[in-house]
């Protein structure tokens, strides 16, 4: 535990991810197998589900620190992050022989899901008493299914191939999908042997970066396949072996969700994986993506659902035919071989081509851009007609061009701590728009500003507050902020009436005055606008 | 709640009034007579006719309120008579020169802490507990999520962490407040590692502190040096608002931390997205103000800048009648802001 405490602390300490990598590489080389599949297992994302009533926890911390519950919740707001709040109020642990991690996780932790609450206290404090300092605070990580740190995906990746000598590609391959951590998985995971073909495992995913210069910096226009950027869940549908596979981009295996995009799967040759988009789609355009949380929220889907909500596969791209990883070959050939595919499906099924965009020049696809919002998609993608399938985010190859948000100036009338990195700093702010004399709260942003500018706000806070309900502050309205948004529609769980998508801080009007902010009316007036086109 | 007994001090808009002596103490808007605690710029404000300070003090408030300032000095403990209250100064810990305000009348007595700490600190004299009815502490760090490690293994750290940089080539730039901070930081580095380079604002109340008597490792002003100079191994030491200013690129390659309480909770060390975080406070930790306040064993506490709240409803709940007051001190500040 010790040891995978100090790799915890040493990629919190460091911002460098060459310095990241290196702190993974020592730890991987030094490490049990039984150990290190752990390791690799919480470093990639994995959480285990709630093991403890957060209640519980609180309470027995606060009795374990000998403070009443109420001076507990006040160091939480002041911490802004349960694990770490618990380390700091608890004694100094009496300290106890070192364990390996596998043993925390296998002998103490998972045995608290099916503990009586009372014995779930017992265990746990007599793990704080043993473990010290930085090894508790990881172990409250583990507990409370908030373990995260700051290296992603591909830098785990990166450290296992450095240590295995196998490539990214490899290790990335090998993690995705759904494996059991133990001995046996670290050593598959580093096998050299690499013809371990797990039918169900998706390719990584590949990403585009948001373009930030204009479209002519790209060169040739007939270099670029272009297609519409949906706004859907990104998903690889897969048929090998006679079985089919649905996985989405956060690795969620999605098999019984969308019965109709399997169905039509079946009529897939063996040896297939699409990459495309799962969208709520009738008419050959997409329905409102608040159509698909509907569904998404269904735990049973019943024919009404599915007649009212039907769902598709806009395919983007063809990663496998045949059994044969197309990856490396150009965009080109896939595309067409894609054509081809989806062609000999039935007609009006669910699987359908992403359409591509014409237009002759960069202006022209900047028109089409426009009207992007009529179609139901967020913008355009711009993909090298030559690129690969690469692997995670790769710059150049791929390109989105969105439109730009539509925006709304609002006035700050609450702010609550952030948690984490923003723990203590006021951040996280609800805003109003105008209803006749009042303000009503319309939307909610936490990102946008930078952090000189979120110390101003916050000066601003902690000088300006006229009321506190718990960790809510209301402040005087008087800072006005433009609020971007992608999306925008009627609500009725919204005071407002309004809810909108994705909000974000877009600038600090600090040009404008409270009276001058938009009001309920205009915002609405957007709603129709958009609906309109 | 009423108050018992005398009021010594009240709160106005300028700052806490003793209407007996006709002072104020630690006044935010200038006043005729100030009773000045230490030489911070939320303690000490600029344009009284007069101030009453530490005589330890005097050197680093001069360089704070300026030459023209009418500073009247005491001896720690020695009295004077104001209007017929008994004042006195007593070491509060905090920065050389930093005081509590002893007031005394008609039998009762009242002490303003100013701010504080009960930590050793080399560069200062040692916190006098005095007993009172009515005690008015700060309360900057008053939560139990706050309890400073030993200052010897933060400074063993701070070594490391210095001697770790000047192996592989970096200078390491450790920012701390330019007034008292800055100095227990330097009393407590091994010189042996390498130069110490300073930042003006930090050599100024340095040279202050050496000529008030306080023993002091040599430093160089990094302005003093040429601009190409090689600064491989040296720790520079700066206020926090140069932190990312262009000042300190000329010590590229360098690792940068910064040392302060509130460097014990990870989210205000990640924030800053500095290399290192070092727990060192001028302020008591929440078990050292909680034994300050019952080693006064007053009945009364009043609970400025900080975590009032929380504070004043522990008092309370332990039966003493406790109750936030709404000043403008800030106490040891999260962010750049440090007034000159």
């Amino acid at each position: 535990m010790k040891d995978f405490a100090a790799l915890y602390t040493a990629l919190d300490e460091t911002t460098a991810t060459n310095q990241k990598v290196a702190a993974m590489v020592a730890y991987f080389r030094s490490a049990p197998p039984a150990d290190a599949a752990w390791a690799v297992h919480f470093l990639s994302g994995w959480r285990p589900r709630r093991l403890i009533r957060a209640g519980d926890l609180r309470r027995w911390a606060a009795l374990a620190a000998a403070i009443p519950e109420w001076l507990f919740e006040e160091s939480y707001h002041a911490v802004g992050d349960l694990a770490e709040t618990i380390a700091l109020l608890l004694p100094e642990g009496a300290g106890a022989e070192e364990r390996p991690l596998a043993w925390w996780v296998e002998e103490r932790l998972l045995p608290l899901r099916d503990l009586e609450p009372a014995e779930q206290e017992v265990s746990l404090i007599a793990s704080w008493r043993e473990l010290s300092g930085r090894e508790r605070y990881v172990w409250n990580k583990l507990i409370t299914g908030a373990f995260r740190v700051g290296a992603s995906q591909r830098l785990v990746v990166r450290a296992l191939a450095e240590v295995s000598g196998l490539s990214d590609e490899v290790i990335a391959h090998r993690l995705m999908g759904a494996w059991e951590p133990g001995p046996g998985f670290y050593e598959r995971l580093t096998a050299h042997d690499t013809r371990d073909a797990d039918w169900s495992r998706p390719y990584p995913f590949f990403l585009a970066h948001a373009l930030e210069q204009p479209p002519s910096a790209l060169g040739d226009r007939t270099c670029w396949q272009v297609e519409w950027k949906w706004d859907g869940i990104r998903a690889q549908l897969i048929r090998r072996a006679g079985q089919t596979f649905l996985w989405s981009r956060g690795e969620d295996l999605l098999n019984g969700r969308f019965p109709e995009v399997e169905e039509l799967a079946a009529f897939l040759p063996s040896g297939t994986v699409i990459d495309g988009e799962l969208l709520p789609w009738r008419d050959g355009r997409p329905l409102p993506f608040a159509q698909m949380q509907r569904r998404i929220g269904r735990k049973k889907l019943d024919r009404r659902i599915l007649a009212e909500v039907p769902v598709a596969l806009i395919a983007y791209d063809l990663l496998e035919e045949g059994g044969e990883d197309l990856r490396t070959r150009p965009l080109g050939e896939r595309r067409r071989r894609l054509e081809a595919l989806v062609a000999s499906l039935p007609t009006g099924a669910s699987i359908h081509l992403s359409p591509v965009v014409e237009g002759d020049d960069w202006p022209a696809l900047a028109d089409a851009r426009l009207a992007a919002r009529d179609r139901g998609a967020e913008g355009l993608m711009l993909k090298h007609a030559e690129s690969a399938y690469g692997v995670g985010r790769r710059r150049g190859d791929w390109w989105k061009w969105k439109v730009d948000p539509l925006s709304v100036d609002a006035v700050l009338i609450y702010a609550q701590p952030g948690s984490g990195r923003r723990a203590g700093l006021y951040t996280d702010y609800t805003f109003g728009v105008w209803d006749g004399d009042r303000l009503v709260a319309f939307a909610k942003a936490y990102s946008g500003l930078t952090d000189e500018e979120i110390r101003q706000v916050d000066a601003f806070v902690r000088r300006n507050t006229l009321d506190k309900f718990g960790p809510v502050r209301v402040v005087k309205p008087e800072l006005v902020f433009e609020l971007a948004f992608e999306g925008i529609q009627h609500s009725s769980r919204h005071k407002s009436g309004v809810a909108v998508r994705f909000p974000r801080m877009a600038r600090w009007r600090t040009d404008k005055a409270a009276a001058d902010a938009d009001t309920l009316e205009t915002v609405r007036g957007l709603i129709d606008a958009v609906n309109a086109r | 709640m009423p108050d018992s007994g005398m009021t010594l001090l009240r709160l106005t808009d300028r700052g806490l009034y003793c209407e007996a002596g006709d002072f104020y103490v630690d006044p935010w808007a200038p006043v005729d007579r100030a009773v000045v605690t230490h030489a911070h710029g939320d303690h000490a404000t600029w344009g009284c006719r007069r101030y009453l300070a530490s005589a330890a003090g005097r050197g680093v408030l001069a360089l704070r309120l300026g030459p023209d300032a009418v500073i009247e000095t005491l001896d720690w403990g020695e009295p004077v008579s104001l209007g017929g209250v008994r004042v006195s100064l007593h070491p509060a810990g905090h920065i050389l020169g930093s005081a509590q305000v002893r007031l005394e009348m008609g039998g009762e007595v009242w002490v303003v802490s100013g701010d504080y700490k009960t930590d050793p600190d080399p560069t200062c004299a040692p916190f006098e507990p005095i007993r009172c009815d009515t005690f008015i502490t700060e309360s900057t760090f008053g939560l139990p999520i706050y309890r400073w490690p030993a200052e010897t293994e933060v400074f063993a750290e701070i070594n490391a962490w210095w001697r770790a940089n000047a192996a592989e080539g970096r200078t390491s730039l450790l920012f701390g407040y330019a007034l008292g901070k800055a100095q227990r930081l330097l009393a407590g580095l091994d010189p042996s590692i390498g130069p110490i380079l300073t930042h003006g604002a930090v050599e100024r109340m340095t040279t202050a502190y050496r000529e008030a008597g306080i023993p002091l490792p040599a430093t160089t002003h990094a302005a003093a040096l040429p601009r190409k100079a090689d600064r491989e191994g040296a720790l520079v030491l700066a206020p926090p608002s140069a932190e990312g200013s262009a000042w300190t690129r000329r010590f590229a390659p360098f690792s940068a931390a910064f040392a302060s309480g509130w460097m014990r909770v990870r989210g205000a060390r990640r924030r800053r997205a500095l290399d290192r975080g070092f727990t060192l406070s001028d302020h008591v930790d929440w078990p050292a103000l909680l034994a300050a306040i019952d080693a006064t064993g007053a009945g009364r506490v009043w609970v400025t800048h900080g975590f009032t709240a929380a504070v004043t409803r522990w008092l309370g709940e332990r039966g003493l009648e406790a109750r936030a007051l709404a000043t403008r001190f800030e106490g040891e500040r999260d962010d750049d802001v440090e007034v000159e």
